[in-house]
């Protein structure tokens, strides 16, 4: 066992991949002989070589190209996207060729890649590196959109990402890289894509969160606990494909639900949920669904960040608010 | 006084002249290979040919937007033979002759051009790019194959071209830093055919050559006449080979013209002069060689009727088999979205086949 923050977790898993699967190599900006911003390819350099852990030129949309190429000719390349804010000339890369490429050859080529990407805010970063916009890749077809939110959790997910033979991309909410240790054995054993985790069991409200928000919503869940409410907490962690099933179970026997996400409200991955629960669980519920999410305003900086960033308050208000009705 | 730290040429060659006699005896052996010249005449024939009946199914009916490659066919062959089979090749969506060379079939074009992603299956080399709609995104690909391919240690190069319109975006661009910062087995071909649907050459930018910007990014850039075979071919030749032996990367400028529209949904009489297009008819790449061959004594009227004969059998049995191809199946649909299908996809599935009838 050994004690690690989430970004450990992360270099762990790489360098665990690497040193067992000769075709994995991590490319980006920095990531080499600076071991990344966030120092999540630290020591990959140092021990796999150059030709393992390649420093790009400055171009993210070459990034993504290359690993598309790369990956359709039999290599399964990890890249990182600085920031979140940075990965938007890789979304042509992204969504008209890795996302298709077996589709639409029926299978003779495929892009077994992993993109990943720090983002979220709360780390009092500068304009447009504290963004939260999953839900875009999470619409395109053909993608994987995994979320870690534990030391464990992006260690197994990112071992998994790489081991599986679709693009996957990978976002690591950076507000919790470092938040808490966990005691993990680095043995190369991953955790399953495509479904979601219950972190927590309860009988009364349930509440749906993913990546950064997690803290806030087990931190809320231990508060409502202490009035005798009991919430169960579902990690969705791969947010496409959604495994709803797992959350409509929750909602059959709690029979209320909040999704708690710090991405904008407006189409988030949260409508998707409500809409899937509006589908399938309409009749368990005793009140509405409610999202606590960000605002749909531009992601303010630092100074006023955590007013967008949903925090504990709003949480409880919004389970005050629907067993009221309930 | 300022220093002079850098400064630049551009060569071009040109072999063959426009009436098809050579420009001067130093010729690469291509120009005396009258095998291997007859083998290419053949290829650019049995390309045009497929290439008008292709426009006519699209004008009846029976196949989806087609781009063209009339004009085109020196470029496209000399790219598609001058590579070997384990090579990899990145296309764009015009370049049916160099696919023919690498071994994608007719109908195989025919099929994905009509609508169904099976034709992109094809039975060329298996590791080839499929058809690339988004310009110059296939430069990186290509850059990506040969990263792995150098990464691996392996002698393989990888071919990609881009039109003159492509080569003002970023990721041509971006494939050039690339190549030239990891030393990458590949060849960029821009293939300058004058116009970007109805913007011309002139518009994308003030540079003299397109070629330039290669010199730009670091890597050796030539032009050709790309209206040339011999020429063609032979600056693919050359440009494999170094990159085969771990010489880098070229970028290669082949200055054609685009004979006809863009695709059958333009309409290129908007935009520009039907002189123009005459004139460009004076150089255009398939009488130009048999000009040549014929004036050497290795063509004759008897050869080009059986040529012409046997390339349109050719074509009407692949059109005959294109046509006699099933649809593709509404579960099919499903099929390859991920390896392992999830299971929502999996009911999307069975609601499809319940809705699609």
């Amino acid at each position: 066992m050994t004690s690690v923050a989430m970004v450990e977790a992360v270099s762990l898993a790489m360098a665990w991949e690497m040193a067992s699967d000769d075709s994995v190599v991590v490319m980006g900006e920095d990531v080499g002989v600076n071991g990344g911003v966030f120092r999540a390819t630290s020591g990959l350099e140092a021990r796999f070589g150059d030709q393992r852990v390649i420093d790009t030129p400055l171009a993210e949309a070459m990034i993504a190209g290359l690993a598309v190429g790369m990956s359709a000719q039999g290599m399964k390349p990890v890249i990182e996207a600085q920031f979140m804010g940075f990965i938007y000339p890789m979304v042509e890369q992204i969504v008209c060729h890795a996302s298709r490429m077996r589709h639409r050859t029926r299978g003779r080529l495929s892009c077994p890649m992993v993109l990943r990407a720090p983002f979220g805010g709360g780390i009092h970063a500068p304009e447009l590196h504290s963004e939260s916009t999953e839900a875009i890749f999470a619409h395109i077809p053909g993608l994987r959109v995994v979320i870690p939110s534990s030391p464990a959790r992006a260690y197994g997910l990112l071992l998994a990402a790489i081991r599986d033979p679709d693009p996957v991309v990978f976002l690591e909410p950076k507000r919790i890289y470092r938040l808490n240790r966990e005691e993990i054995e680095d043995n190369g054993e991953d955790l399953p894509l495509d479904v979601c985790f219950v972190l927590r069991d309860g009988t009364d409200v349930t509440l749906v969160s993913w990546g950064s928000m997690i803290k806030e919503t087990l931190e809320s869940a231990d508060l409502l606990a202490t009035r005798g409410i009991s919430a169960e907490v579902i990690d969705v962690a791969t947010i496409s494909p959604l495994d709803m099933d797992t959350i409509i179970e929750s909602v059959e026997k709690t029979g209320r639900c909040i999704i708690i996400h710090e991405a904008a409200r407006m189409c988030g991955v949260g409508a998707e949920i409500a809409a899937g629960l509006a589908d399938s669980a309409i009749y368990a519920l005793h009140a509405p669904v409610k999202r606590v999410t960000g605002y749909d305003v531009i992601m303010p900086l630092q100074k006023m960040e955590m007013n967008y960033i949903p925090g504990v308050k709003r949480i409880l208000t919004a389970v005050e608010e629907i067993l009221e009705v309930s | 006084m300022p220093a002079t730290i850098a400064s630049f040429k551009i060569d071009f060659y040109q072999f063959l002249a426009a009436d098809g006699r050579l420009i001067s005896d130093d010729v690469p052996p291509l120009a005396t290979d009258w095998e291997e010249l007859q083998s290419l005449y053949r290829l650019m024939v049995t390309t045009r040919i497929f290439d008008k009946k292709a426009v006519a199914l699209q004008r009846t009916g029976k196949m989806g937007t087609y781009a063209s490659s009339l004009g085109h066919e020196a470029a496209h062959i000399a790219m598609g033979s001058a590579m070997r089979p384990e090579d990899c090749y990145a296309p764009t969506y015009r370049e049916h002759g160099a696919q023919l060379c690498r071994g994608v079939t007719m109908p195989e074009i025919l099929r994905y051009w009509g609508g169904d992603e099976h034709g992109c299956d094809f039975s060329g080399p298996r590791h080839d790019f499929s058809w690339c709609i988004p310009i110059a995104t296939q430069c990186l690909h290509a850059a990506g194959a040969a990263l792995a391919f150098k990464l691996r240690g392996e002698q393989r190069v990888a071919v990609v071209q881009v039109g003159d319109g492509g080569s003002s975006k970023g990721d041509f661009l971006e494939a050039i830093n690339a190549a030239s910062a990891f030393q990458l087995p590949l060849v960029l071909v821009i293939i300058n055919n004058q116009w970007a649907i109805s913007v011309p050459r002139s518009k994308q930018n003030s540079a003299t050559t397109l070629a330039q910007k290669g010199i730009a990014g670091g890597l050796p850039s030539i032009q050709v006449d790309g209206n040339d075979i011999i020429a063609c071919r032979w600056a693919m030749e050359t440009a494999i080979e170094k990159a085969r032996t771990g010489g880098g990367a070229t970028v290669i400028e082949m200055l054609t013209y685009r004979l006809t529209d863009h695709t059958t949904a333009d309409d290129a009489r908007r935009y520009r002069d039907e002189q123009e297009v005459k004139n460009a008819w004076q150089t255009e790449p398939v009488k130009r060689l048999r000009n040549y061959l014929q004036a050497e004594g290795v063509w004759n009227d008897k050869k080009e009727l059986a040529l012409l004969e046997q390339a349109g059998v050719e074509v009407a049995q692949a059109v005959e088999e294109y046509l006699s191809m099933p649809d593709p199946d509404v579960a099919g649909m499903f099929d390859y979205m991920f390896e392992n299908t999830p299971a929502e996809l999996e009911a999307q599935r069975t609601q499809a086949l319940k809705e699609c009838n």
